[in-house]
C-alpha cells in the first residue's frame, strides 16, 4: 500500500485549470522534491493535497494510507496527519502565538522538549505576540515549520521552506526537518524552486511540475544539479517530456 | 486584608450570578465591594487594606454625609436630557459614591455589581465616582439580570470627574437577558494630566441598548480612551457610541470598538471627537464581524475640529472572517466551528484595554464564555 498515492489530478482555482494531470507516489518514510518554475503549480497541488476548499479537484484522486481522501475537508486531513506550512501565512490578531503553538500541541502548557524546539526555533520572545503579527519573513518561515513539527503530522507539505529565509535559518529548519522524518519515519514532500534545502534533507525521489503535469521523475541531487546548469528553460524545451515513457513515472 | 469576607452573607445564588460579570465572591484581590439589587444597596465595604484610601457608599447615604456632593449631582448631565434621565431625576433607588481620595494609589480594583432580581422592574440608579487629585484606581462594575428575570429595564446615570493628575481605569459589563431594555447615561469631566479609560463589554443577548458615554478633556494634558467589545446575538439591537470633547491643550482622546454582529442582531456603532484647542489629537477606530445575512452593523464616525492644530483620524473597517484564518487554522486541526470562534475570540481583544494582569485574565475569562456560547 503507497503512503500517498495521487492519481490523474486535474485542480482547477475558479474557472481556471492549474493543474492538469499530476500523478505519483509517495511511500511512508521517504521525502519527495518537487522541482518547478514559478508559476508552475506547486502551491497549487500542496493546497490541493491539504484540501483547500478554494482548490478545487475536477478529476483524479488522492490516496493517504489507504484511504481516498479527494473530498475530505481540511481538518479531517490535519487529523489523519496531513499538515501544510504556509507560504504567506495570515496573521491572526487576538490569537497569541503560544496559544497557537500549544493547540498545534495539543497540550496546556508546553513541557521542556517543546521549550527546547521553540528556542531553537528562536521564536520564545515571539510567544507573546499575536500570530503572524509583526513576524518577519524568517520568523514566519520558522514559525510555519514549527508548528508542523508540533502537529506530529505523517506527511509534511513545505512550500519553499528554503525561499526568503537566510542560510542559518534554513539550516536549522532543514536539521530539524530531518530529524524529525527520520526519527518518526513520517515523509515530506518538499515543494522548491531554486532546491537549497536539498544541501541539507535527504530526498529519495524528485519530479519537475511544468505545464499543469508532473515530469522527468528520477533522484532529486540529478534533477537538482540539472536545472541548477541549464535551468528550467531546458525543461520547457526538453524533448523528453514528452516522450510517453517519462509521463507518471 | 486577612478579615474574612462579609458577603458570604450575600444569598449564594445571587453571588454566583455577580461572578459572571467578574464580582470576586471572595473579595479576593479586590479594594472593595459595592451591592445593588433591585432596588436596595445590600453591601458595600472597603477591605482594610485600602481603607483611608477611598471612600464607598451608596450615593443617597454620600449626600448626606458629604454636603458638597450636591453640588456634583446633575452636573455633567442634565436632568432633561431624555426622557431617561428625567425618570432618574425624579426617583431612583440609589447607586454607587465612589472617591479614590488625593494621591491615594488603589492597586487593586473596586468592585461593584447592580443586579436586577424581579421581573419586569424598572431600575434607576445614579453614580458619582471622584478620583481625586493625584489619585489612581481601577473599577469593575457589572450590570446584571438574574438568570430567573425574563424581562425588566435599567436606566443609569454615571457621572464621573477625574481631578487633576488622577487616573482612572472604568470597565463594566452588561450581561443583560434578551428581553431588557437598558440606557445608561454616562459623562466624564476630566481635568489638567488626567486620564480616564472607559471600557465597556456586552457580548451577551439583550433587547436593547442605547447609550453614548460623554468624556470632556478640560484640563490640558488630559487623557481619554473609550474600548468597546460588542458581540451581538439573536434579534439584539445595540446602538453604542462614545464621544470625546477635547476643549484643554494637548488632550488626547482614542474611541477603538471591535463589534461582532450574529443572529440578525443589530448594532449601530457611533462615534465622535471633536477637538476644540490647539495641539488636541484623537483616533477612533471601529472594526467590526458580520456573522450572517440579517445582521447589521453600522458605524457613524463623526470628527470635528474647530482649531489649527487639531489632529484627528479615523479608521472602520467591516467584513466577514477571512476565510483563510479559518482554513489556516483548520490545518491544525480545529473544526471549522473552533475556528471561527477562536477568530471571533481573537478578534474582542481584551488586551486594548490597558488593564493589569489579573484583571485581564478575569475579563478574558468572560469573553473565552461569550464567544464559546
Amino acid at each position: 500500500m503507497s503512503f500517498l498515492k495521487v492519481e490523474g489530478l486535474m485542480v482547477k482555482v475558479g474557472e481556471k485549470t492549474i493543474l492538469e494531470d499530476v500523478s505519483f507516489n509517495l511511500k511512508r518514510g521517504e521525502n519527495y522534491v518537487l522541482f518547478g518554475p514559478n508559476g508552475s503549480g506547486k502551491t497549487t497541488l500542496l493546497n490541493a493535497l491539504m484540501g483547500v476548499p478554494s482548490y478545487e479537484v475536477a478529476r483524479g484522486k488522492i490516496t493517504f494510507m489507504g484511504v481516498d481522501i479527494t473530498g475530505f475537508p481540511v481538518d479531517e486531513r490535519a487529523k489523519l496527519g496531513i499538515s501544510m506550512g504556509f507560504q504567506n501565512p495570515p496573521e491572526i490578531r487576538g490569537l497569541k502565538f503560544s496559544s497557537l503553538l500549544k493547540l498545534c500541541a495539543g497540550k496546556s502548557e508546553f513541557d521542556e522538549e517543546d521549550q527546547k524546539l521553540i528556542e531553537a526555533f528562536r521564536l520564545t520572545e515571539m510567544l507573546d505576540r499575536d500570530v503572524n503579527v509583526g513576524f518577519s519573513g524568517g520568523e514566519r518561515k520558522r514559525a510555519e515549520i514549527l508548528q508542523m513539527l508540533l502537529l506530529k503530522p505523517k506527511l509534511l507539505l513545505l512550500d519553499e521552506p528554503d525561499s526568503g529565509v537566510d542560510v542559518e535559518s534554513l539550516k536549522l529548519i532543514a536539521s530539524e526537518l530531518q530529524r524529525y522524518t527520520e526519527s518518526t519515519g513520517s515523509s515530506a514532500l518538499i515543494v522548491t524552486h531554486k532546491g537549497d534545502i536539498l544541501e541539507y534533507v535527504e530526498a529519495e525521489h524528485a519530479c519537475v511540475l511544468l505545464d499543469g503535469r508532473t515530469h522527468c521523475f528520477s533522484n532529486p541531487k540529478r534533477i537538482f544539479e540539472q536545472i541548477k546548469s541549464l535551468g528550467y528553460e531546458e525543461c520547457v524545451t526538453c524533448q523528453k517530456r514528452k516522450a510517453v515513457g517519462w509521463r507518471n513515472g | 486584608m486577612a478579615e474574612k469576607s462579609e458577603l458570604t452573607r450575600i444569598p449564594h445564588q445571587i453571588l454566583a450570578e455577580a461572578y459572571r460579570v467578574g464580582l470576586s465572591p471572595s473579595e479576593e484581590g479586590r479594594s472593595g465591594t459595592f451591592l445593588h439589587v433591585d432596588q436596595n444597596t445590600i453591601y458595600s465595604k472597603i477591605n482594610e487594606f485600602f481603607k483611608g484610601k477611598l471612600e464607598l457608599m451608596d450615593v443617597k447615604k454620600a449626600i448626606t454625609e458629604h454636603p458638597w456632593l450636591k453640588d456634583m449631582v446633575w452636573r455633567l448631565i442634565e436632568k432633561d436630557k431624555d426622557e431617561y434621565t428625567r425618570k432618574v431625576a425624579e426617583s431612583f433607588s440609589g447607586g454607587y459614591f465612589m472617591r479614590i481620595l488625593p494621591q491615594a494609589e488603589v492597586t487593586f480594583p473596586i468592585q461593584s455589581c447592580l443586579m436586577i432580581t424581579e421581573e419586569g422592574l424598572e431600575q434607576r440608579i445614579h453614580n458619582i465616582i471622584l478620583a481625586e487629585e493625584g489619585s489612581k484606581a481601577h473599577i469593575i462594575t457589572g450590570c446584571l439580570q438574574h438568570s430567573t428575570v425574563n424581562s425588566a429595564s435599567h436606566i443609569g446615570v454615571t457621572e464621573i470627574y477625574v481631578k487633576k493628575e488622577a487616573t482612572l481605569n472604568f470597565t463594566m459589563i452588561h450581561d443583560w437577558g434578551k428581553e431588557t431594555w437598558v440606557r445608561p447615561r454616562t459623562a466624564a469631566l476630566i481635568e489638567e494630566g488626567g486620564a480616564f479609560i472607559s471600557n465597556y463589554l456586552c457580548l451577551k443577548p439583550v433587547k436593547d441598548v442605547q447609550m453614548y458615554p460623554t468624556a470632556v478633556c478640560e484640563g490640558e494634558n488630559s487623557k481619554v480612551s473609550f474600548n468597546t467589545i460588542l458581540y451581538g446575538h439573536k434579534d439584539s439591537r445595540l446602538d453604542i457610541g462614545s464621544k470625546a470633547i477635547l476643549n484643554g491643550e494637548e488632550t488626547r482622546a482614542e474611541l477603538i470598538t471591535r463589534a461582532v454582529a450574529g443572529n440578525s442582531s443589530q448594532i449601530t456603532v457611533r462615534g465622535l471627537i471633536e477637538g476644540n484647542s490647539p495641539g488636541s489629537k484623537g483616533h477612533l477606530e471601529c472594526r467590526g464581524i458580520i456573522l450572517d445575512e440579517k445582521s447589521l452593523i453600522h458605524s457613524i464616525p463623526e470628527l470635528i475640529a474647530r482649531r489649527k492644530g487639531v489632529e484627528i483620524t479615523h479608521e472602520a473597517a467591516i467584513g466577514k472572517i477571512s476565510e483563510t484564518e479559518i482554513i489556516y487554522l483548520m490545518t491544525r486541526k480545529m473544526s471549522r466551528e473552533q475556528a471561527v470562534s477562536t477568530i471571533i475570540r481573537g478578534f474582542m481583544d481584551v488586551g486594548i484595554m490597558g488593564l493589569p494582569k489579573h484583571l485581564e485574565e478575569e475579563i478574558s475569562r468572560i469573553v473565552d464564555l461569550a464567544a464559546g456560547s
